[in-house]
């Protein structure tokens, strides 16, 4: 079979002389990734190949389990919190301190091989089509939450001491007793093909001494398998960790049998477990720009603001801004954006000036083209980007999609309601006085304005989740805040716990 | 000369020249049946005015069967179902089963006694130090115009115990996966496993079960929740079948949930492959040492499963080869010259227990996988 002769050849380029960057990209060094169940590797009889997606050759074999396999270790799952429980906080703290430091710097035991840093981003760029200098960023972004995890759950417990979260209350200071209640033993995630940073979301519950089950996505392993090896190589105890990969079985499988898990992916998988207390889940974030009317007339001072927010990360991600609301100007602030990202093209993803990652699966790229063209056909909406030439370039294993910019003279056009895996922005005419009506939910709003009633008003926006006042670009984000709903809520419950002394027994005294 | 266990490969090959002979003679005496006035079936018969041979004449073996086009399924949905009934088993009484179903006219297909003879083959493969002669049995699979439903109560009956079955309707089981329903699927699952429990915890003495891989996990699963296990309320040999009845899903199975292989756990599970169409195919003993590979073999000259290649489906792949499997039922029953499955797998070699091609590692075919639900119950 031509497949498996190919692994072959590559898995003789294991020895070669030339370091991973040197070597082409259809020789990336194979690796063998095992799930882990509780600390031990599983030899799977199956295994799903990773490829590469320029190429299509495989880069890495991964083995993966089913259904029965991920509930049969669930029914452990207490037994991954005391592990954890064993290890006061601080020191977790300490190790995830350590094991982020590793994560980012260090060679580290991933599968059957020795990954270092460059093997890392090489291979997360070949399989998820990410410039590697993005896969170098969302590294960094998850290192440093992870170094910085005392400061944010500091931040996001507002400085509860956090053996009451071990212990389950204690007293605060106040002369009260407090009780949060783990609300299960570990968190489960369905881990998403094509966002690397993203991760930084199940981070802190290592530090909080809930286990973690799971499951990587099938094109991007790379982050937690290397993450949970840093972990266990900085000294959390290994029992804390499940790796699953798999089929939608496994991926079920978590997410029943998890008191608490975690999904990333539509805006159809967020509808679908949207009111479930066990299920967070992260989809499309339709972030935004508001532009005041206060400003609006210097809108080229917040140029960089609003290119930055569109363009980063290659757009993929839910804090990518998607449109821009403005009163007026709309159409002069859509070319002007569309003049700084239209010309983007694509380059080859070792390029450090590399803006675009491509889309691993061509259809999708195809699919999303027909919705952008459904979109412009409805009038009142125009292509900023048509001078800057064709947008769907397809290639053998992968497409691409190059930045769009469109501008719609009213928000009752359906585009200003869409967010695409690629860096497309809508531009809208909007009176100021119906933006908060109108935006529709915005994972990050950042409203440029001293408006005192406008930002008011978006203060007390139940659609905005992460509100920022003033001209920070909406991919920039502060991990000291929380994000989609505070994970402590989620992971625990704050309830009221009693304790009366107990009375000495007649017979004692 | 290499030696495979006691018999030699010379024995083996001797005993696959036979089986080949009986199945060419097999195939002649099937043909004529089917396309001769007094005993075929209105379909065939009428089929014949369209070939550009003559059956009766030009089909001389096995090999000869390659004359006749693809045997299409959808010939089969919808009726008259007479159509497919043979005249020499008029007056017989006659069931139908379907397959599919969730939308539209599902295929049928009738049947007279091949589901009573498939499944009394198939019973003696089964040992009777696990699936012992008298004990009661439960069909843990779909209920409905299923034959699976009726060949399972047969082979219990023919085994000289009573079979209790549940009420599962498959089609329902789709369209919640296709709604995306999947709380009132996890739902209806738990109403199919209770009950399995309560009758398994009802005192009636059923030692033997058909199970398909999923549903068969889920009652382990629930069993070890109420603190007890499928050994604890007497299960010791259990069939199971389905697409999804991976290696790794044995392994599994075997290593995890049964609590190891029969003589240490004191289950005998055992995989089989099968359709409407052609019947049950059994498989080769699992062991460890071989990586609890699956290996179906046809219930030959009844049925016989072929590995052809993508590209041309009158080509059998190399031993060890991967292609897609084609079926060929050949029953007076029922005439299938030529099916191509929506499976793939590799060809396996002939063995002492069944001394002809088998196929191992089925799962669903690469170009239609993604269109396939598989293992929806």
């Amino acid at each position: 079979m031509p497949a498996e002769g190919v692994c072959r050849l590559l898995f003789l380029d294991r020895y070669s002389p030339l370091p991973p960057h040197l070597l082409p990209a259809n020789t990336l060094p194979m690796i063998t990734l095992h799930p882990l169940r509780w600390g031990k590797q599983y030899e799977s009889l199956e295994f799903n190949d990773v490829v590469h997606f320029d190429t299509g050759a495989p880069i890495a074999r991964v083995g993966t389990v089913g259904g029965g396999i991920v509930t049969r270790d669930l029914q452990k799952a207490h037994l991954a919190r005391e592990a954890l429980l064993k290890v006061p906080t601080d020191e977790l703290i300490a190790m995830g301190k350590k094991a982020a430091e590793l994560f980012e710097h260090g060679t580290l035991s991933v599968g059957d091989s020795q990954q270092s840093v460059d093997d890392f981003v090489h291979q997360q760029s070949a399989s998820t089509g990410l410039p590697e200098h993005m896969c170098r960023s969302n590294m960094a972004k998850n290192s440093f939450v992870l170094s910085r995890m005392d400061e944010i759950l500091q931040c996001l417990t507002r400085g509860l001491d956090l053996s009451i979260l071990s212990k389950g209350y204690g007293d605060e200071g106040r002369g009260v007793t407090v009780s949060y209640q783990a609300q299960t033993p570990i968190l489960g995630a369905i881990l998403p093909n094509n966002s690397p940073g993203v991760h930084t979301l199940w981070l802190p519950a290592v530090a909080l001494q809930i286990g973690l089950a799971l499951k990587p996505g099938s094109q991007e392993p790379w982050t937690p398998y290397r993450m949970v090896s840093a972990f266990m190589e900085a000294g959390v105890p290994a029992a804390a960790f499940g790796l699953y990969p798999g089929g939608h079985d496994a991926g079920g499988a978590i997410m029943t049998k998890a008191p608490r898990s975690m999904i990333f992916g539509s805006a159809q998988t967020v509808a679908q477990h949207s009111g479930n207390p066990r299920v967070q889940a992260h989809g499309p974030g339709f972030s935004k720009i508001l532009l005041g009317d206060d400003i609006v007339d210097d809108w080229e001072m917040y140029l960089d603001v609003m290119v930055e927010s569109v363009l980063s990360n290659s757009g993929r991600s839910c804090i990518n801004c998607s449109g821009i609301w403005a009163s007026r100007h709309t159409r002069e602030i859509a070319a002007a954006i569309a003049e700084k990202i239209g010309p983007v093209n694509v380059l080859p993803p070792a390029d450090p000036n590399a803006q675009l990652a491509a889309f691993t699966v061509p259809a999708m790229a195809t699919g999303t083209w027909s919705m952008v063209e459904q979109d412009l056909a409805e009038n009142g909406v125009t292509d900023m980007t048509a001078e800057y030439g064709e947008k769907l370039i397809e290639r053998d294993h992968c497409a691409y999609l190059r930045p769009m910019v469109v501008h719609a003279d009213s928000p009752d056009r359906a585009v200003t309601a869409k967010e695409y895996m690629f860096p497309f922005v809508s531009v809208v005419e909007c009176p100021q006085d119906q933006m908060l009506r109108r935006i529709g939910p915005t994972l990050v709003g950042t409203v440029i304005t001293a408006d005192e009633p406008f930002i008011t008003g978006a203060s007390r926006s139940v659609d905005i989740d992460r509100l920022n006042i003033g001209p920070l670009p909406t991919n920039r984000l502060n991990w000291l805040q929380p994000h989609e709903g505070n994970i402590i809520d989620f992971l625990f419950r704050n309830r009221a716990y009693q304790i009366a002394p107990m009375p000495t027994a007649a017979s004692t005294v | 000369m290499s030696v495979v266990g006691e018999v030699s490969e010379a024995e083996i090959q001797a005993a696959a020249t036979a089986a080949r002979d009986r199945l060419n003679e097999h195939t002649l005496k099937t043909v004529h049946w089917h396309f001769s006035d007094e005993t075929g079936c209105p379909f065939w018969l009428e089929k014949k005015s369209e070939l550009n041979f003559d059956p009766l004449k030009d089909v001389k073996s096995f090999d000869d069967l390659k004359k006749f086009p693809h045997f299409e399924d959808e010939w089969l949905r919808g009726g008259p179902i007479r159509r497919w009934v043979p005249k020499g088993h008029a007056g017989k009484p006659v069931y139908v089963f379907e397959t599919g179903g969730t939308t539209g006219i599902p295929k049928s297909r009738m049947v007279i006694e091949d589901h009573w003879k498939d499944y009394e083959l198939f019973s003696d493969t089964l040992p009777d130090k696990y699936f012992p002669r008298g004990a009661n049995w439960l069909m843990l699979g779909p209920s409905g115009p299923r034959r699976l439903r009726l060949a399972v109560e047969h082979l219990a009956q023919h085994r000289d115990g009573i079979c209790f079955c549940i009420d599962l309707d498959p089609r329902w089981v789709v369209k919640l996966i296709k709604k995306g329903w999947m709380e009132h699927l996890e739902e209806y699952k738990k109403h199919c496993i209770d009950q399995a429990v309560t009758i398994l915890t009802a005192g009636h003495d059923v030692k033997c079960m058909f199970a398909t891989p999923k549903l068969l996990e889920s009652l382990s699963e629930a069993l070890e929740e109420k603190g007890t296990s499928l050994a604890e309320v007497g299960i010791t040999g259990i069939f199971s079948g389905g697409t999804e009845f991976t290696s790794q899903w044995t392994r599994f199975c075997v290593e995890e949930m049964l609590g190891g292989l029969p003589e240490e756990s004191g289950i005998y599970m055992t995989p089989t492959y099968g359709n409407t169409l052609m019947g049950l195919a059994c498989s080769k003993p699992i062991t460890s040492t071989d990586g609890y590979k699956i290996a179906y073999y046809a219930p030959q000259p009844r049925a016989v499963t072929e590995v052809v290649t993508f590209d041309d489906y009158d080509q059998v792949v190399g031993y060890g080869e991967t292609g897609r499997v084609k079926l060929y039922t050949l029953t007076d029953e029922f005439f299938v010259p030529g099916f191509m499955e929506r499976d793939e797998g590799e060809r396996e070699r002939p063995f002492q227990t069944y001394p002809w091609d088998g196929v191992s590692g089925v799962r669903p075919f690469h170009e239609l996988a993604s269109a396939t639900t598989v293992g929806v119950y």
